[in-house]
């Protein structure tokens, strides 16, 4: 396997968390609501996949349970600011905070057990083909499933009628609410949507990225992710180059570190993060003539009156 | 039949000064269904949780030292998001007022340099901690960024510069490869308040920083234009209040107190520059100030009841075996507690069955 292959290979692996996250988080904030519990919900998605995967000995498995603890998560969430019209951001941080605990809680007890890995696809011929053949053919089921989700969710919000009033709620609820259209159920099942991918992404951590769980091995990827849906301008197609590029920084920092170029490593770890920020400052910037993008009323809290 | 929000023709206060009593009791609640979950007597994990720490001065002390950092950041906090800033990297300007104030300790150590270390390093500490909070002001006001995603991804950057520092250049020659610097000199510690204890003079400095604030948004110009500007921005606007002058100064305040923590935290109970000096109390005082009702008093008294989660927490893991993350589960769970209990002051919960919303003609 060249150099060149095997970079591919690894940006790949490092994208898709954030793919998976970030999906979800666009679906989230395209319905009107901003959800800053994604950290939160990718750690404990992270612990109760690798508890799901060790106690079962399967990775879809392991993925269920991931993409059940998400969505339990993200239950709470709705129900505060759905439910009680909790301010959005405040809630999505107790979201994160009560996420990071709960996950050391659980994956305390797996702390330096191993699983076997999500097995990668094998076509004989096509998976043998030299350079492209794995990284097209050879990937796991993660991989694919992140590349056909964003597809789904791009069908979804542009040539579905469903998809078209969710737009339509986040856009403006009191319209759509005038309109007849239940907003907060609309909004409850994006929220759900979003913390099953949520969980689904940080489940891929311990089940395909690492065979194993550490506390805290999200490392600010949910943050990353929801910078990512800024970056794409809620666009999903947009969103697949945004988590390719941030998983291109990610494995260029490890490859630098690895030649030894006499940078300290702390600074190359700290790139994904100053890219970040770097991201969104240019975007926002770039958008500051243009007028924003994101949905008119994300953020705003909403109590439908009788 | 269904639960539904009404808003209320004005704000509970009846609930206003309840709704934290309520929220700590239905946490406690909820605790003691997780500790039953984990085995462990419920009544007898609480008490060592919240009961025991408040029993012996050792701890009372203890529940002091780490209730000053954390109050002083969540006032700092508290003036933001009343103006609407949502800084929540204080973490992040925590440790980068730390870095810069060691920064004197460090250069000084062993040069017998004379009493003005401290203050010299307290200033440096709270310039470090604001200038690392006007990254994101600066990203927000100048380029629109949104600065809950800047605020927090530097505080990674932070953490890898001071790792980054004490495994190189700082790192102490004597130490045996442990990543630290070499103790700081006594005339750059923070002196204790009693001899042979660790309750040290930046508890005075909190509470004087509590003070501070509530003469600051009670009695003058710039506290009203911090709350009219959260409360009601247009009406700020046609005031002649700017708001990117506001995201600039609560957000130089609020770094510059997270810095000043920062390095009292170092120069105080801790006395080294070390990875892990904070058990996440920038994240912590994000609680303690929504905890508090973004009120300094209000803050002050959380302040000490978070505290007192971190040494019971402690105490537990000891003497129960309890992982010490229950009581980041705990400070979640408050967070969720007080946040929906505050939605009753302008809310209350209403049962309607279907037949009464036909009747109304609005169904």
């Amino acid at each position: 396997m060249g150099l060149l292959e095997a970079i591919f290979l690894s940006v790949i692996a490092a994208s898709t968390p954030l793919l998976l996250a970030a999906a979800g988080e666009l679906v989230v904030e395209r319905s009107g609501v901003l959800n800053l519990g994604v950290e939160g919900m990718m750690i404990m998605g992270a612990a109760c996949g690798f508890a799901g995967a060790y106690l079962t000995g399967s990775t879809f498995l392991g993925a269920l349970f991931g993409i059940v603890a998400g969505c339990a998560l993200s239950l709470v969430f709705a129900a505060l600011t759905l439910g009680m019209a909790v301010n959005q951001v405040a809630a999505g941080l107790a979201l994160t905070i009560l996420g990071i605990g709960l996950s050391g809680l659980i994956g305390a007890g797996f702390v330096g057990e191993k699983i076997v890995p999500a097995p990668a696809l094998y076509i004989p011929f096509l998976t043998d083909i030299p350079i492209v053949g794995r990284i097209l053919f050879g990937q796991d089921g993660f991989v694919y499933f992140s590349v056909m989700l964003v597809a789904a969710i791009w069908w979804f919000l542009y040539r579905t009628r469903p998809g078209l009033i969710l737009r339509a709620v986040g856009d403006s609820h009191t319209s759509a609410h005038a309109l007849g259209y239940p907003v907060l159920k609309i909004r409850l099942y994006a929220v759900l949507f979003g913390g099953a991918c949520a969980g689904l992404g940080g489940a891929f951590l311990p089940l395909a990225y690492t065979p194993f769980f550490i506390p805290g091995m999200t490392a600010g990827r949910g943050w990353i992710a929801l910078a990512l849906v800024v970056f794409s301008s809620w666009r999903p197609g947009r969103l697949v180059g945004g988590a390719y590029l941030f998983g291109a920084v990610t494995i260029l920092q490890l490859h630098a570190q690895a030649f030894g170029l006499g940078i300290p490593s702390q600074m190359m770890t700290a790139l994904p993060y100053l890219a970040t920020v770097i991201v969104l400052v240019l975007i926002s910037r770039a958008r500051g003539t243009a007028g924003s993008a994101a949905p008119a009323s994300l953020g705003m809290v909403f109590v439908p009156d009788r | 039949m269904q639960l539904v929000l009404e808003k209320r023709a004005e704000r509970s206060t009846k609930i206003a000064i309840l709704s934290p009593l309520i929220a700590i009791a239905l946490t406690l609640v909820t605790m003691a269904i997780l500790f039953a979950i984990l085995g462990k007597n419920p009544i007898a994990a609480l008490n060592v949780y919240f009961v025991e720490p408040l029993t012996d001065s050792y701890s009372l002390m203890e529940i002091a030292v780490k209730a000053t950092p954390l109050v002083m950041i969540a006032i700092g906090l508290s003036l933001c998001y009343l103006a609407n800033v949502w800084n929540i990297g204080a973490e992040g300007q925590f440790i980068m007022g730390a870095v810069c104030g060691s920064y004197l300790a460090v250069v000084t150590n062993g040069t017998g340099a004379g009493h003005w270390v401290l203050p010299a390093m307290l200033v440096m500490g709270a310039l470090g901690g604001a200038l690392w909070a006007m990254i994101p002001a600066i990203c927000k006001v100048k380029f629109g960024a949104n600065e809950i995603l800047t605020s927090l991804m530097l505080v990674y950057v932070a953490d890898l510069i001071m790792d980054y520092l004490v495994r190189g250049p700082w790192r102490d020659p004597k130490g045996m490869n442990f990543p630290t610097t070499a103790t700081f000199d006594p005339v750059a510690n923070v002196p204790v308040l009693i001899e042979g204890g660790r309750l040290h003079a930046g508890a005075v400095l909190a509470l004087i920083v509590v003070m501070l604030a509530t003469v600051m948004l009670g009695r003058t110009i710039k506290g009203f234009e911090i709350r009219v500007v959260g409360a009601a921005p247009k009406a700020a606007r046609f005031g002649g209040f700017s708001s990117s002058r506001l995201v600039l100064f609560t957000f130089a305040v609020s770094g510059a107190l997270a810095g000043l923590a920062g390095i009292i935290e170092v120069a105080g109970p801790v006395g080294v520059l070390q990875p892990g000096i904070s058990p996440g109390y920038g994240f912590t005082a994000i609680i303690v100030a929504f905890l508090g009702r973004l009120n300094p008093v209000g803050i002050l008294i959380a302040g000490l009841f978070l505290a007192l989660t971190f040494i019971g927490g402690e105490g537990a893991q000891i003497s129960m075996k309890i992982p010490l993350d229950l009581t980041k589960v705990f400070q979640g769970i408050l967070l969720f507690y007080v946040l929906a209990c505050d939605s009753l002051i302008l809310y209350r919960i209403r049962l309607i069955s279907k037949f009464r919303k036909a009747a109304d003609g609005t169904a």
